[in-house]
């Protein structure tokens, strides 16, 4: 038998993420699907919709933007203070807290602690930071099952494939690809679908309800992420709808819960601020159906074994840079997404990551590096059109943040002494001193006066061609104003 | 060096640029915790949303309180309940000669025998007016999570001097019980899903039918 064929959960498509084409290309591809296009279109302009409404009836949203920005800004600036403040209630809530400084120490710590309970299965609440490591492939390959399910983690997973929106995952299938694929996928994992099953939504949740339950009531070990965790507090957050996340975080014995550094917030009180700003951005909804919150081990109720990994894999990359901090506000709502043109034209799948749309395009080459080509790429998949940081609940720039990266992409790209940086240098001598200034003017002067009959300079040498190539510099006047202003109107200043 | 360390290390020199060490006064934060949301009536507001989010609402004054969840929960079906220990003692006698069969959880019930039971009737901690949302802190008369979670229909009892304007009061009012290291769970509505073309479903795993009942 071969190692494919011991897989205990489907396999998804081959390949990786970094081995991905540049995202023009993708999107190239993605772009002549038009059952994809149709999805989409029908999917981001359902959610606009309902978002604008909801967001229409909070009149102070404005403010609780402001307020959400604030929040995370104090937070990030001060990260390491609350990073070691979570950590300290969590440990006195009863929870044990690993740290992990990237995606393959992250997985080994999960997959060690799963192993330590002698299972050979874990269910999954959906959680963008184990999609991010690629946990469910390292507990594969360790031969532990790792079952999705959320709806649309569960049709991606029974799909083979993978998600292309933060939120719903699946956008890109419509009700009879679901339909397809719970007939074909269900029978090999657990309880089939009925095979007299239709394609109206209600009866394919069904169909996952019956399948799942049976893994949710066997369930020794759970793995979740978490929205928020709180400082103060060491309570952990999960905001969720089908009550697959409670299912999880309430019947195993165990729970691990992976949670990015970004996610703390200071106090239990914030959280009146963002369970505001989430819903509403996200699903459009006034609230989610299901939203829990547990600090530690709580006696009697719910896991006695609770773990919390605090993964980096990047992050403080990210937080160097002020210009892109801003982008670790992010709570993973998807409002970007669902309003951007190039989203809605190319799907997830174009951008290379779990993280796709305009966040993706900002998070991605600052998680990762511009070290590939599908990050170098990213940051110029946008039009710069601004809607982004319209629907940003925590007022991210990203339309800013992309335009830094790509200065970021081409200088990595060019790794040579840059012109920009080199005439600004030699400007700012110039500049800094009259003295400096007029010598730099009867050396223009001069050359004028050298070429007489010439209008424009045409390609200069390097450094100056990067400016020259594609622009004609005009010719120096043979006389600067300040020199002309003198001979002519000297007297009259004085 | 431990992972901890390195990565305290990393978000220090991370943030070389932040010179004020105290995060208050580094980043004031212009909002007003706590305040209540206007809205002209409170009560009718909550069973609005509510019942927006396809929940079932019932309101009574206290004397009609415990025949009136035996009289929802038969006409929901409900041939069996499982009824926390701090629920109090009227309801269950109610439900009980409503023929209807009551189950404790002391010592807890398995999750497949919660499994085979049809309902649960708890109480409440808070109710949020705005957003049609139930807050349960698991207290003595709500029962352990998994009891609100596994059976299929929930009938919750929430009081009328629990009911807010809008989430910053809840939070407020919650915040004594996450301190104690309660969990909560936010209910708004029966389980759904938008995760099939994002048209809503109402039901996958938690319970599909939502009862409620507003006392006073």
């Amino acid at each position: 038998m071969t190692a494919q064929a011991q897989r205990r959960t489907p396999a998804p498509p081959p390949g990786t993420y970094l081995g991905m084409p540049k995202f023009q290309k993708n999107a190239k591809e993605q772009l002549a699907n038009e059952q994809l296009r149709k999805n989409l279109r029908h999917a981001t302009g359902t959610i606009r919709a309902k978002r604008a409404a909801r967001v229409e009836e909070v009149p102070e949203w404005e403010e609780l933007r402001l307020a959400g920005e604030a929040i995370k800004n104090r937070t990030l600036r001060h990260l390491d203070t609350y990073l070691v403040q979570l950590e300290d209630s969590l440990q006195k809530a009863g929870a044990k807290v690993h740290w992990a400084r990237d995606a393959a120490e992250a997985n080994r710590i999960v997959v060690g602690l799963v192993q330590a309970k002698g299972v050979d299965e874990v269910v999954k609440v959906k959680s963008m930071a184990t999609q991010e490591i690629e946990l469910n492939e390292a507990l594969e390959e360790a031969g532990i099952a790792a079952w999705e399910t959320d709806l649309a983690e569960l049709i991606v997973q029974l799909g083979h494939d993978r998600p292309s929106h933060i939120l719903v995952p699946a956008i890109h299938r419509n009700r009879s690809e679901v339909r397809e694929i719970f007939l074909r996928e269900m029978k090999q994992y657990g309880t089939p679908a009925p095979e007299d099953i239709t394609d109206d939504p209600a009866e394919l949740a069904g169909a996952a309800r019956r399948h799942l339950r049976e893994k949710f009531l066997r369930a020794k070990v759970a793995i979740s992420g978490a929205n928020f965790a709180i400082a103060e507090t060491g309570t952990l957050v999960v905001v969720e709808s089908e009550g697959n996340g409670r299912m999880c975080l309430t019947l195993p014995d165990t729970l691990i819960s992976v949670v990015g550094i970004e996610k703390v917030l200071p106090t239990f009180a914030d959280l009146e601020v963002f369970m505001r700003l989430l819903p509403r951005s996200s699903t459009g909804e006034r609230m989610n159906p299901y939203t829990s919150m547990w600090t530690g081990v709580t006696p009697g109720d719910g896991p006695q074994d609770v773990h919390v990994v605090l993964v980096d894999n990047g992050r403080t990359n990210a937080l160097a840079d002020p210009q892109g901090r801003p982008a670790l506000r992010c709570i993973r709502c998807s409002a970007c997404l669902n309003i951007c043109p190039v989203y809605e034209r190319v799907g997830g799948h174009a951008y290379g990551s779990v993280y796709p749309g305009p966040i993706g395009a900002v998070l991605n080459p600052q998680l990762r590096g511009i070290g590939h080509e599908i990050d170098q790429s990213l940051p110029y998949a946008s039009s710069l059109c601004g809607a982004c940081f319209e629907v940003c609940p925590v007022r991210i720039p990203i339309p800013d943040i992309l335009v830094h990266l790509r200065k970021e992409v081409a200088d990595h790209k060019r790794g040579k002494p840059k012109l920009e940086p080199t005439a600004m240098a030699a400007a700012g001598w110039v500049l800094a001193d009259h003295k400096h200034f007029e010598l730099a003017e009867r050396v223009a002067g001069l050359a004028a006066r050298a070429l007489p009959n010439t209008t424009f300079l045409g390609p200069l040498p390097w450094p100056a061609s990067a400016w020259t190539r594609a622009r004609d510099l005009p010719m120096p006047p043979p006389e600067s104003f300040r020199k002309w202003w003198r001979t002519n109107r000297g007297e009259e200043q004085q | 060096m431990s992972a901890r360390e390195e990565i305290l290390g990393r978000v220090r020199s991370a943030l070389v640029d932040v010179s004020v060490s105290d995060p208050v006064a580094d980043v004031p934060i212009d909002w007003e915790y706590g305040r209540p949301t206007a809205m002209p009536e409170v009560l009718a507001r909550f069973v609005e949303m509510c019942e927006d989010y396809k929940a079932t609402v019932a309101r009574c004054d206290e004397g009609s309180l415990a025949s009136r969840v035996a009289e929802l929960l038969g006409s929901a079906g409900v041939r069996s309940v499982v009824l926390p220990s701090g629920v109090e003692q009227p309801w269950r006698q109610a439900i009980e000669s409503a023929g209807i069969t009551v189950h404790g959880d002391e010592p807890p019930l398995s999750r497949a025998e919660l499994d085979a039971i049809d309902g649960v009737v708890t109480a409440a901690a808070v109710g949020i007016a705005e957003t049609g949302t139930i807050v349960l802190d698991h207290a003595p008369d709500q029962g352990r999570r998994a009891l609100t979670l596994v059976p299929d229909t929930h009938l919750v009892v929430v009081r009328s001097d629990q009911v807010v304007s809008d989430v910053p009061e809840a939070v407020a009012r919650l915040a004594g019980a996450v301190t104690d290291g309660a969990p909560l769970t936010w209910i708004s509505g029966p389980s759904a899903t938008s995760d099939i073309e994002l048209s809503r479903v109402e039901g996958v795993h938690g319970p599909r039918n939502l009862l409620v009942v507003l006392v006073g």
